[in-house]
């Protein structure tokens, strides 16, 4: 019962707190609940089809389907997140200020809703698949469904916990600070779901390594002590990275962070002018 | 004759690792009521290695190592295949994530050194 619940938590802890930063992530948006409610309930259910088709997934492309089909489904995490960052950069100030002049929802930011509903909708599937794995198998073992049930229960409530309290501590920071915040904090987990894609890729003999283990931290902090893993799904930490990882990993931060501020510069606003406010909406800054 | 040889020497030099990567050995795992066989995996230095794991459990389990970075669900009765190395000398833990009482070792030790004339 134990073991059930630690398994069950460590897997839902990845995906709690990927929804707890998209949740910080998306303040002040009207309607995000429903968007990453959407975004889990999709999830689960997707957890359940990978699940089903797990023996066909994990024996296609000569045993590497499994590896190949979580390096996509990051892949299109990381895309996801990046364009909400580099959206953010242009209407992160504007979304602020509305926040702390309307005190409520704003309506801006349908898309990038979509872009977060699509993360959480991966992350949930994800970790989601091999819960319901693992726990399925235990259950057609026979004999231990109670306290397998109140394991995972158990497992299932406290991952949320730990999500929801990284959420409540987000909310503490001021709102003029607040965007800056979640998105360097959404662009160093991006950098880490990218350099994770790149370990799927070279686990499935796609991606040369450049060489394993180019340094070794684990004597420092070990991947499976709880901090280690807290670092892991949110910055990326690898105590024993290897050079593909490095290289996904740094390449994501380059790429993301100059288009942001490609694009902050694009739409940075001209210095202030009370005059004329409607020319300036029309003035053709795009090219 | 000589150029020959040496052109052919560049050929093999060049096309190796090209070679190593099509055909990484083979090394087999297996994973029987919820331990791994072999327990230390012994694995050549430098090498990139095709590693096949079975699980002949019906329970599913996940072959994972912080150590090698490797990470892949093995349901039951199943068989799945992760690239690692190539590796430097050491000794590497992989573990079964949904059950840590099997644990192994992969163990990369440096070739025989030949004698000193």
């Amino acid at each position: 019962m134990l073991a059930t619940a630690i398994i069950v938590f460590r897997e839902v802890l990845e995906a709690a707190l990927v929804i707890a930063v998209v949740l910080g992530a998306s303040r002040g948006i009207a309607h995000r609940g429903w968007w990453v409610l959407g975004g889990v309930v999709l999830g689960t259910l997707g957890a359940g089809v990978v699940a089903l088709f797990a023996g066909a997934i994990a024996e296609a492309f000569s045993g590497t389907g499994q590896a190949l089909l979580d390096a996509v489904i990051l892949l299109i995490a990381v895309v996801m997140l990046a364009w909400h960052n580099i959206w953010m950069s242009s209407h992160g100030r504007k979304l602020a200020g509305e926040i702390k002049a309307v005190g409520a929802a704003v309506q801006t930011g349908n898309k990038t809703l979509a872009a977060l509903l699509v993360v959480c909708f991966t992350a949930v599937m994800r970790e989601g698949s091999e819960v319901v794995l693992f726990l399925w198998a235990i259950a057609a073992s026979g004999g231990h469904e109670f306290g397998m049930s109140i394991g995972g229960f158990a497992g299932l409530i406290a991952g949320v916990l730990v999500g929801a309290l990284l959420y409540r501590s987000l909310l503490f920071i001021p709102i003029r600070y607040f965007f800056t915040v979640t998105g360097w904090l959404i662009l160093l987990l991006t950098a880490g779901l990218a350099a994770q894609a790149a370990g799927f890729l070279n686990q499935a003999g796609l991606l040369p390594a450049l060489g394993n283990g180019l340094w070794n931290t684990s004597h420092i902090l070990s991947q499976s002590s709880i901090l280690g893993q807290l670092l892991h799904i949110l910055v990326g930490y690898i105590a024993r990275p290897s050079g593909i990882e490095l290289v996904f990993y740094a390449g994501a931060l380059v790429t993301i962070l100059s288009l942001m501020q490609a694009v902050k510069h694009q739409h940075r606003p001209p210095p202030a002018r009370p005059a004329a406010p409607s020319q300036m909406d029309i003035s053709p800054t795009d090219p | 004759m000589s150029l020959g040889l040496s052109s052919l020497t560049l050929l093999v030099a060049l096309t190796a690792p090209v070679l190593a990567f099509a055909e990484s050995p083979t090394v087999e795992l297996v994973i029987h009521n919820q331990q791994f066989t072999p327990q230390e995996l012994p694995l050549p230095v430098d090498t990139k290695i095709k590693l096949v794991v079975h699980n002949q459990d019906s329970l599913p389990a996940e072959f994972e190592s912080y150590d090698l970075s490797r990470e892949v669900v093995v349901p039951g009765h199943s068989s799945v295949t992760v690239f690692i190395g190539p590796l430097s000398p050491g000794r590497y833990n992989f573990f079964n994530d949904f059950n840590h009482a099997a644990q192994g070792w992969v163990v990369v030790t440096e070739p025989a050194t030949h004698p000193a004339h």
